[in-house]
């Protein structure tokens, strides 16, 4: 029978169906973050089963708020931090190597293809780019992942999306994929799993694919997917060359998990990206992307470039082509996270943060913190923030203001003008 | 097994996210009553104040489609909890949010659009729901009148309500 990659995973990770429909799968990877996994901890201490699966499988990072805020922020790293000590795992990134978890653990070498990860958290979908079936989950099914290694899953249904054409100067992965959720809708690919192909994602880098997997779950996704290729082999390289031959090997063993000629997609939706323009959202709800011409002009108080979706180095790269030999304008603050300290450090060798400092950009240490209006740029009611991020939703970023999501490219000139502009009038790199 | 049933909220639009049912600025807290008074805090909702004594004495929530989209933080169907709320009926759940309700042994009921229209044409303030979980059905009480529908949850969902919710099953069975 002709199967899915999804479907793939899932037969080869399945340990019990108590029910019809119902798949419960061993998990290959358990990522904690400080926000959702206390609660779990703190559960599983007061039932007297303070243990976890196997620690090798256990990823843990203090991301959300970092460093701590105040006393309640720094209860919970504390949880964490101790927890990851008293169950001996190795893998946990505290302040000074730490970063926003969907950037770093990619980074990392912990996500292959094939794998099952979970987290509690909704932008876990990002890791499909690896050819893995990746998905957010709650406090409790993350608590179950802890203690047993398993999780349940509905048996997944598959829409496919192909996208061709040339990809027109100024348009980014992050325009696609707004342009693709507008297509589907918020609740469009609800308990599905989203498949990006055609020759547009063969030709993406990983932070391009990842980027398009990390906003599946704005269409209601469980996970985005990607099939492994040679782009997936160069990536995961310093982490596997011990396992294969030679980077030929790993491709042709990565292609057993591509979906098969014949499988079933209950949609299958193609987007041709010629002439296609930059995309900016205008309401509260992700699916609501709008040609870069018709939001030109609209005035911002704070432009933010980071997080899951868009604070990888080539994520910067592309925003201080734009930036350099230029100044932001008077009129808004702009804030730069580089998602991971090794983003950072890049960053700075490349010249890059200097480029956002000379230009008036604020850099602030690796977080998710604004994005999700906790810290480090949360907004004031009545202001708008142009945000390389995932989510619009009314308050998002701080209670009372409002969300504009765009491509680095599209905020950095949106800095430089004040209010939202169209990167494709700005040449790169303006005169020294 | 949770109680189900009680005076119904009605909530009149689709795709309201977990941001709307819990901040993020209360994600900091690490005890699930701590949430207890900002439930529905931001919720996008012409005319809906979270002080009403309707949001404050619910016992059921009915709302549209794509209910609890977004994040994945189980803060939303905790804030329900501890304000007595066991129970959202709704057109569809965004996939998370539905599953975190029966992993805490709570009910997310998936009722057709046309159901739902007429459970909102037969709202009011005084409305009531009450559940009969064994027999998958629903009774909706209201001035206007009185009707009972059928409901349909999963063999694992169900399974999930009667344990108690995912760590119990599993415990149990893993």
């Amino acid at each position: 029978m002709a199967l899915t990659l999804a479907q793939k995973i899932f037969q080869s990770h399945l340990r019990d169906e108590p029910f019809p429909g119902t798949k419960v799968l061993d998990i290959d990877v358990v990522m904690c973050h400080e926000i959702t996994t206390p609660i779990a901890i703190n559960d599983l201490v007061a039932r007297g089963k303070d243990r976890v699966f196997d620690p090798e499988k256990i990823k843990v990072v203090i991301d959300h708020v970092t460093p701590a805020k105040d006393t309640k922020t720094a209860q919970q790293g504390k949880i964490l931090r101790d927890w990851a000590k008293r169950q001996n795992i190795r893998d946990f990134f505290d302040i000074g190597r730490n970063g926003v978890c969907h950037a770093l653990f990619p980074e990392q070498g912990f996500i292959r293809p094939g794998f099952t990860v979970i987290m509690g958290d909704s932008h876990t979908c990002t890791h499909g780019a690896f050819g893995a079936f990746a998905a957010g989950v709650g406090t409790t099914d993350l608590e179950v992942g802890i203690l047993k290694g398993v999780c349940a899953f509905r048996e997944p249904r598959t829409i496919r999306i192909n996208i061709s054409g040339k990809v027109p100067e100024g348009v980014y992965a992050k325009d696609i994929i707004l342009r693709v959720i507008k297509k589907l809708t918020v609740k469009g690919a609800t308990d599905c799993v989203i498949e990006f192909h055609g020759d547009v994602v063969k030709g993406m880098s990983m932070e391009g694919r990842m980027t398009l997997c990390n906003m599946a779950i704005e269409a209601g996704g469980t996970s985005g997917i990607c099939m492994p290729d040679e782009v997936t082999a160069d990536y995961l390289w310093p982490f596997i060359s011990a396992d294969y031959k030679n980077k030929m090997a790993a491709i042709e063993d990565f292609r057993k998990w591509w979906s098969d000629k014949g499988c079933e997609y209950i949609k299958i939706i193609d987007i041709d990206v010629t002439g296609m323009e930059p995309q900016v959202t205008s309401g509260f709800k992700p699916d609501e992307a709008r040609n870069v011409s018709e939001m030109e002009g609209t005035p911002v108080d704070q432009i933010y470039i980071g997080s899951c979706t868009n604070g990888r180095i080539e994520d910067l790269r592309v925003a201080a082509g734009y930036l350099k030999g230029r100044k932001i304008s008077p009129a808004v603050r702009g804030i730069v996270s580089p998602a991971t300290t090794k983003v950072f450090r890049e960053a700075d060798e490349e010249g890059i943060i200097k480029i956002f400092m000379d230009a008036g950009f604020c850099v602030t240490n690796p977080t998710c913190g604004a994005c999700l209006g906790m810290s480090n740029g949360v907004l004031a009611p009545g202001e708008v923030c142009a945000s390389t991020t995932n989510r619009n939703f009314s308050g998002r970023m701080g209670r009372g203001g409002m969300v504009h999501l765009m491509s680095p490219a599209v905020a950095a000139v949106t800095a430089i003008e004040g209010k939202i502009a169209d990167p494709r009038k700005f040449s790169k790199e303006a005169a020294q | 097994m949770k109680k189900f049933g009680g005076k119904v909220l009605f909530l009149d639009r689709s795709d309201i996210n977990t941001d709307e049912i819990i901040p993020a600025r209360y994600l900091t807290e690490i005890s699930k009553e701590a949430l207890k008074p900002h439930m529905l805090e931001d919720l996008n909702l012409e005319g809906f104040s979270p002080m009403d004594a309707s949001v404050r004495d619910a016992g059921v929530i009915v709302t549209r489609a794509n209910f609890g989209c977004g994040s994945s933080r189980e803060h939303a169907p905790w804030v329900f909890e501890v304000n007595n709320i066991n129970v959202v009926i709704a057109v569809s759940f965004a996939r998370i949010f539905r599953q975190n309700m029966f992993n805490c042994g709570m009910l997310a009921i998936e009722l057709p659009e046309k159901t739902i229209d007429s459970l909102f044409a037969l709202s009011d303030r005084g409305a009531e729901i009450i559940v009969d979980f064994n027999n998958d059905k629903l009774t909706v009480m209201t001035g206007k009148g009185r009707e009972t529908f059928e409901y349909h949850i999963s063999g694992f969902d169900k399974a999930l309500v009667e344990a108690g919710g995912w760590v119990e099953f599993a415990d149990a069975r893993y």
